[in-house]
């Protein structure tokens, strides 16, 4: 391993300033540091540093949706076979291998697209390459349906990039969770590519549909007054939706990585799960009221918990909702942040069906007020301690 | 004695090479030195000349703007050299010893016979007035000001920390004396933080409360916190636990005497222990023949890991400390460092396998292990400050010059070393201490 030092400590020259090369710099340092940790020792306050930095925190996200994105995958290939009528005779591998095919290059153009433009910024600033991207890279394919143009999936990662991240400044200063706003720039830039019935299921037009198949999300006939799947489908995942999002399973494997290794907020995941049950409720409680349409009453009458194992809801509480960048900063305020979203999150797709999947504005829309919640929970703060002052003068 | 005050935030950091119990008194040192930049804000002026003697207690140098502040000779002898850096600055005066020169004399008498304006007098004629530090700000304090009380930590929290029963063993008679001046200083009271059980709860006129928890607990600034927090336009002092022996002495027997007990430790250190010797002692006396033998480079710490300043082996031991650490500098590259399982690696947080090992010794070295980043994430720091505070946004309202947001969000309360853990456990690889100094200077150049 020596020899890969060796060659990055012998072209530093080159792409220092003034070097030949200096345009690479960001390149160079970006995959010196990738391998290996750099040799900086403390300079001011204190000698020694906890061994974790942000590659480690983001590798351990990273870890975290794996068990989402395999079986993402995998999916992807039954919702093939079963559209076309083969699944029973189709083995496992070749499922999975289906998938992987569909699936890779999506996350190779997330990647390759993401990682261009931060290398570009980071030289242009001058700054050492910053993890961030690492995350959103792998989040922005599972939040997409398997037959969005790899195109498309190239121009919202630009997008989610330059407007939803280095605008601001780059890792640590976005305002909104750069894959949703990936998500987001397409539903709205490309609502015909992106939603109805033909984008969930990777087909052909020379494959054939068997006739039963329809090929909508459970969102989208929930938003009519059916309920075409079995909760244990739902809960395992086996239904169409974007890659990543569909199993409720797979997201809490990550969800106890999360937790386990303390990076993702527990808080967040609890209250934005509690927001949801509690909205359902609320729903469930107006389903008899009169006006309602049929379709509208079955809709709101839908157990609450069957909101949490469909659409996008568990993915964007578990992996959305708790970026730690674009959510609450304090800890009384992540509670609250949490709670809108899961509220907010069901009011969207129950009440306005233009928005099937309401998870993702939702945390937009609550990314936007987190500076202000945490500015409120700041504000009692400081209006405790000038209490604390008065009592004791 | 009050109920313990539990505290539950904070972290016990676990390096190798804690002092075993055992003290060994070395010989007077050859030289020994003050350094004026061991006090923050300080703006020195000489009083004495190269190859000039002076005896102990006599004034080397003093401050500018409080002429009356002496910084006085540890050791009688010649000034040999007074070293400068950029612009001139002093960074030491040194003075070669000589026991023939003695002690200056001053008033041998028993402080709570005397009135508050003769012990102020004496303390800050015999030079030990500097020991005495206020807060807000951790800096020397105003001898004009009224604190509303004086308090001290008896116990050290920090990562290999001296253990001062130990230090103070037989020596409590002079300890109580230090106090009894210290009381005359101030119309409150004395606190004492003690953690429980310890011998420091007999000690008399004084108010004891008892701590338990992980370090930052032995913080003072953690304790007033905990017991009277302080708010705009109040003023506490503090004092370390062997500064309060050298005031007990001086008074005793009329002399100053700046003996003290320093903790050798680190992994880097074959038997960690302490040794006797003086304030100003050079480095090379603690650590000649006593560090392992490495082929890599070894950073000597004044002080903790946490809040100790790098000296060099041929510097001297910084004022306020009673502690020398000495760890690997670590100034390697990490193969694929970030991927490691982590089983040797110590974390504050769950990301590593050394977590499952609660009772394991770690070596750590000084390398920050990656590149310095934004506030990414949340919840690090407020995790281990028992302070009623929110760290991170008094830093960003630090980095932001916003004085009433500094105020409001209790930059009065805290010190560097009272957020040290903060800058070890962050990801981000913030400059924590620098940050909050900053603030600190603000406050002071602009409110005074």
């Amino acid at each position: 391993m020596k020899f890969i030092k060796n060659f990055f400590e012998r072209t530093e020259p080159l792409v220092q300033k003034g070097g030949k090369y200096h345009w690479l710099q960001s390149v160079h340092d970006g995959f010196f540091t990738f391998l290996y940790t750099p040799k900086t020792t403390s300079k001011t306050g204190t000698h020694i540093h906890d061994y974790i930095d942000l590659k480690r925190t983001m590798s351990i996200v990273v870890l975290s949706v794996v068990p989402a994105l395999l079986f993402g995958m995998y999916n992807v290939g039954v919702q093939h076979f079963k559209a076309i009528g083969e699944l029973a005779a189709t083995g496992f591998f070749e499922i999975f291998l289906f998938g992987l095919i569909k699936v890779l290059p999506i996350v190779i153009v997330s990647y390759g697209v993401g990682l261009g433009i931060e290398f570009v910024f980071a030289q242009i600033r001058g700054h050492e390459i910053q993890e961030g991207f690492l995350v959103s890279g792998i989040l922005i394919p599972l939040i997409m349906p398997v037959n969005t143009p790899l195109w498309m999936i190239a121009v919202a990662t630009a997008f989610a990039v330059v407007i939803g991240k280095e605008v601001f400044g780059g890792t640590g200063m976005n305002i909104w969770n750069p894959a949703l706003v990936a998500r987001a720039f397409l539903f709205f830039a490309y609502p015909a590519q992106m939603s109805g019935e033909s984008v969930w299921v990777a087909l052909k037009d020379t494959d054939k549909v068997v006739d039963s198949f329809s090929g909508a999300t459970p969102m989208a006939d929930a938003a009519v007054g059916q309920l075409n799947y079995s909760v244990a489908d739902a809960f395992f995942g086996f239904i169409p939706g974007s890659i990543g999002e569909t199993s409720t399973l797979a997201i809490l494997i990550g969800a106890v990585l999360l937790i386990v290794t303390g990076i993702g907020s527990w808080k967040i995941m609890i209250s934005t799960i509690a927001g949801g049950a509690v909205m359902g409720l609320i729903l469930n409680a107006f389903s008899g009221s009169a006006g309602l349409s049929p379709e509208v009453a079955t809709y709101f009458s839908m157990p609450f918990w069957h909101h949490l194992i469909l659409g996008g809801f568990m993915f964007g509480a578990i992996f959305m909702a708790t970026d730690p960048v674009s959510a609450s900063r304090t800890e009384r305020g992540k509670w609250i942040y949490g709670f809108l979203i899961g509220i907010l999150a069901i009011i969207f797709r129950v009440i306005n069906p233009a928005f099937p999947e309401g998870m993702m504005l939702a945390i937009l829309l609550m990314n936007t007020f987190a500076p202000l919640i945490d500015h409120y929970v700041v504000e009692s703060h400081v209006k405790k301690r000038i209490k604390r002052a008065k009592v004791s003068a | 004695m009050s109920e313990v005050i539990k505290l539950r935030k904070g972290l016990n950091i676990k390096l190798k090479g804690s002092a075993e119990k055992a003290l060994d008194k070395l010989p007077v040192p050859a030289t020994v030195a003050l350094k004026p930049t061991d006090f923050t804000g300080l703006t020195p002026k000489l009083s004495v000349k190269v190859d000039a003697e002076v005896k102990a207690g006599e004034a080397l140098f003093y401050d500018k703007y409080h002429p009356e502040i002496l910084f006085t000779a540890p050791l009688g002898g010649k000034v040999v050299s007074i070293n400068r850096g950029e612009r001139r600055k002093i960074l030491e005066v040194v003075i070669s010893t000589d026991e023939k020169i003695g002690s200056a004399e001053f008033k041998k008498a028993d402080p709570t016979g005397l009135s508050a304006e003769v012990v102020k007098e004496q303390i800050l004629k015999s030079g030990l007035w500097p020991f005495i530090k206020k807060r807000p700000y951790g800096i020397i304090a105003n001898p004009e000001e009224k604190p509303k009380a004086i308090y001290i930590s008896t116990f050290d929290s920090a990562p290999l920390a001296p253990d001062y029963s130990f230090v103070l063993d037989g020596q409590m008679d002079t300890f109580q004396t230090g106090i009894n001046a210290l009381a005359q200083l101030t119309e409150g009271k004395v606190n004492l933080g003690v953690s429980n059980g310890s011998a420091f709860s007999s000690v008399k006129n004084v108010e004891v409360n008892a701590f338990e928890g992980p370090h930052p607990a032995g913080n003072v600034g953690i304790q007033i916190a905990n017991t009277s927090p302080l708010n705009k336009g109040e003023v506490v002092w503090t004092i370390n636990v062997q500064d309060v022996l050298f005031i007990g002495r001086l008074f005793e027997t009329g002399k100053v005497d700046f003996t003290k007990t320093v903790a050798l430790t680190g992994s880097e250190v074959k038997t960690p222990k302490y040794y006797q010797t003086t304030l100003g002692a050079p480095v090379a006396t603690l650590v000649e023949g006593k560090l392992i033998d490495a082929d890599y480079n070894q950073r000597i710490i004044s002080g903790n890991v946490l809040t100790g300043s790098k000296v060099s082996a041929k510097g001297f031991l910084g004022y306020y400390d009673a502690h020398m650490s000495v760890i690997p500098e670590g100034d390697e590259y990490e193969f694929l460092g970030w991927a490691d399982p982590g089983f040797n690696k110590f974390s504050a947080t769950k990301a590593y396998f050394g977590k499952l090992f609660p009772k394991k010794e770690y070596t750590m070295n000084a390398n920050i292990h990656g590149g310095e980043r934004a506030f990414v994430l949340s919840n690090q720091y407020e995790k281990l400050v028992p302070m009623d505070i929110f760290p991170v946004f008094l830093l960003k309202a630090i980095l932001v010059n916003d004085i009433d947001k500094m105020e409001n969000l209790g930059i009065y309360e805290v010190i560097e070393e009272d957020f040290a853990l903060c800058e070890y456990a962050c990801t981000s690889k913030i400059e924590v201490q620098k940050i909050l100094r900053e603030g600190i200077n603000t406050m002071i150049k602009e409110l005074g």
